[in-house]
């Protein structure tokens, strides 16, 4: 089997990001949209690795950038859903519902 | 002898009281007087001789001259005379008559600025002058008819006055653009009658029936004669001096002013001929009015208004000297009756209804000897100066147009009728009121004027140079019995007769014609005619408002806002999350391609 280049890592990630945007626009489930959104994340990281594994740069040593930027950004991730969590926890508390098509007071 | 001095004493003395002298009454009134006594000697001084007085440059821009100057000749040094004369009887009159009133300097003031407007108009050189100092003469007439203007009634007169006269002004504003344009200037001397030559009689009769139209409301013709009676609100020297001598006579002096600027011989038929008739029927409805009357200055004012009437046939008729000259002893002998029933109503303590005077002849001897010789000039008795005056008109009247002839025959009897008519219940059987009971001799600052007056109805013809006339003119002063003769005394007996039978010794009007009485309805009629055109224009302006401003613009807007913003609202704030997800999705992909593609 041939190693697959950049391209298809990149087809791959875009298919996931879309994906999960798709998941995001759609879905009724809050927690469905919550994990949707964390499908975007990743990826994004694996477009980064993606670039970072086939990117050889100065002095033959492989280029860590990339590689870098996905640690960041997994750390980022884990809060931003304990954030999320808490914010789905007290929204369940107040409207006692998880489908957001029933959370319409911004209606106008 | 500066001329110019004739403007500047009247108008510096109104000045000085309204500045100065407000507290002090007798002040004001004495330099009021002494201002107008020295206006007549210099108008006497001037007369006869030559003068001239170089024009002060008002105006002077790309085409557009105007200047201020005077036009001293026997017209306008005449008038002159009459002015300064009567106004200062007037004046003297004045200090007994309104001794007891509050506002004694605002009514000298009024009377010098009165002073200063009506010289202004006999001695403008030209017509837009003439025309400013015409609506200066509009507001002195509108202040002193207000005099008492607490009186709602006397403050509704001034306004109608003011009013009328502007409607007049209208027309006379048009008719001076319009010779303006004919003739290239607007100075008196520099008029050229030939100027209407080239143009179509249809052009130059409507220039001169504009310019008519001033003297229509100054001078009270009919339709807008409606206001001279109603300023008998004012005070009765007032209306001596400005609606019977001088104001109401600018009318007529502004058409022999402009007959003899322009000449007469190009003016069309029809339009002095319009001219002639408005004045003939004037004379005619104000005789019929003032038949019924019951007070003693509204009658005098009816008569003032047909005097008038007579005074603009002659100038239709083309013999504006005639008209003058009727100008001339109408203003003496009219002052004199106007002071004198001043003179009655202050003893019968302000009561101005005939029916409640009486017997009067024997308690105010010269009151009422020169009252009577008053109307004997009015009612022109063969030897009075009205005599000659109506004759010349008559006479006017006969060669031209015989219809008006017999209307202005008529008029001269019902002359006779109702001044009789006034004599009589005024004057003789007994009195029907305590006021005349108890009434005396005014004193001398008051009989004084009218025994001068008197004096002047028999005298006035003689003095030619006082006439204001076209230079040389002499009137016809002799007795000659001819048709317009005979008509004149048998207009004169009969109208004696009837009042002699009518109404001596009676102590209600056994006469009772309400057409007269009211005035034939004019004022009712304006009344209506302005309503309805109010409330059209009303009706007109609120639909407007309503409809096209209010519901269609305003609304259109308000609505089509309204709409735009609901086509937002229903795609950017839906309520649902996933559309607003949706949103932010586009939105972020079109920021991406446009910083990263489509901008290079």
């Amino acid at each position: 089997m041939p190693t697959p280049s950049l391209n298809e890592y990149l087809i791959i990630s875009g298919l996931l990001f879309a994906i999960g945007l798709g998941g995001v626009i759609m879905r009724r489930n809050i927690i469905v949209i919550f994990m949707c959104l964390e499908l975007m994340l990743a990826a994004a990281s694996l477009t980064l690795v993606a670039f970072s594994r086939f990117n050889v740069t100065d002095k033959g040593l492989p280029d860590y950038d990339g590689q870098m930027l996905v640690f960041f950004i997994i750390t980022v991730a884990a809060a931003e859903v304990a954030v999320g969590l808490a914010i789905i926890v007290s929204l369940y508390r107040a409207r006692q519902s998880i489908h957001t098509d029933e959370l319409t007071s911004l209606k106008g | 002898m500066n001329p110019w001095l004739l403007l500047i004493i009247p108008i510096a003395s109104a000045v000085i009281i309204q500045l100065g002298l407000k507290r002090n009454a007798t002040a004001s009134a004495l330099l009021s007087t002494l201002s107008v006594a020295s206006t007549f000697i210099i108008a006497y001084l001037l007369l006869g001789k030559e003068h001239s007085a170089a024009p002060i440059e008002w105006i002077n821009v790309a085409g557009l001259k105007l200047e201020i100057g005077l036009q001293l000749d026997s017209l306008s040094k005449g008038m002159m005379i009459v002015v300064t004369a009567i106004g200062m009887l007037v004046h003297v009159f004045s200090l007994g008559y309104m001794k007891n009133d509050e506002a004694k300097a605002r009514y000298f003031g009024c009377l010098s600025l009165f002073m200063f407007s009506m010289t202004g108009i006999v001695l403008a050189s030209n017509f837009v002058m003439m025309f400013i100092f015409w609506e200066l003469v509009g507001l002195s007439s509108y202040l002193l008819i207000g005099h008492w203007y607490h009186k709602d009634s006397a403050a509704d007169a001034a306004k109608k006055a003011f009013l009328t006269n502007r409607i007049g002004d209208f027309g006379f504003m048009i008719g001076i653009l319009m010779l303006w344009g004919i003739m290239g200037t607007v100075v008196f001397a520099d008029m050229d009658g030939s100027k209407f030559s080239p143009l179509c009689t249809c052009l130059t009769g409507t220039v001169v029936l504009l310019i008519f139209c001033g003297a229509i409301g100054k001078s009270a013709q009919l339709p807008l004669h409606v206001w001279l009676p109603d300023a008998m609100e004012g005070p009765t020297p007032v209306s001596a001096l400005i609606h019977a001598a001088t104001m109401v006579a600018a009318g007529v002096y502004m058409m022999a002013r402009f007959y003899l600027s322009v000449g007469t011989e190009l003016l069309p038929a029809w339009s002095s001929e319009t001219i002639a008739w408005i004045g003939g029927l004037t004379s005619l409805f104000a005789a019929l009015m003032a038949t019924q009357q019951n007070d003693i200055k509204k009658i005098l004012a009816y008569s003032t208004l047909s005097q008038l009437g007579y005074m603009i046939m002659a100038v239709g008729l083309v013999d504006a000297n005639a008209g003058m000259f009727h100008l001339y002893t109408h203003a003496w002998f009219k002052a004199l009756l106007f002071l004198g029933s001043g003179a009655v109503i202050y003893a019968c303590h302000h009561e101005q209804d005939i029916w409640k005077m009486g017997g009067l002849f024997g308690k105010m001897k010269i009151t009422a000897i020169t009252f009577i010789i008053g109307t004997m000039a009015l009612t022109a008795v063969p030897g009075t100066s009205g005599f000659f005056s109506k004759e010349g008109i008559l006479h006017a009247a006969h060669e031209s147009n015989q219809a008006l002839f017999y209307i202005a025959v008529i008029v001269a009897a019902l002359t006779t009728f109702y001044m009789f008519r006034l004599i009589f219940v005024a004057f003789f059987g007994n009195a029907k009121n305590e006021h005349a009971e108890h009434a005396k001799e005014v004193p001398p600052v008051m009989w004084i004027p009218l025994a001068l007056l008197a004096v002047m109805a028999f005298a006035s013809p003689f003095l030619g140079k006082f006439i204001p006339a076209t230079e040389g003119y002499h009137p016809h002063l002799g007795f000659e019995m001819n048709a317009v003769t005979i008509a004149s005394l048998l207009a004169f007996a009969i109208g004696f007769i009837a009042a002699l039978t009518l109404y001596k010794g009676k102590t209600s009007d056994p006469i009772n014609i309400p057409l007269f009485r009211n005035k034939f309805y004019f004022d009712e009629l304006y009344a209506w005619i302005i309503k309805i055109f109010q409330d059209a224009l009303a009706a007109i302006i609120h639909f407007l408002d309503a409809f096209i401003i209010n519901a269609m613009i305003i609304g259109g807007l308000t609505r089509s806002a309204v709409g735009i913003g609901n086509i937002f609202r229903r795609y950017a704030q839906s309520g649902s999350i996933s559309g607003y997800a949706f949103l932010m999705a586009v939105g972020a992909l079109l920021v991406i391609y446009f910083t990263v593609f489509a901008s290079k």
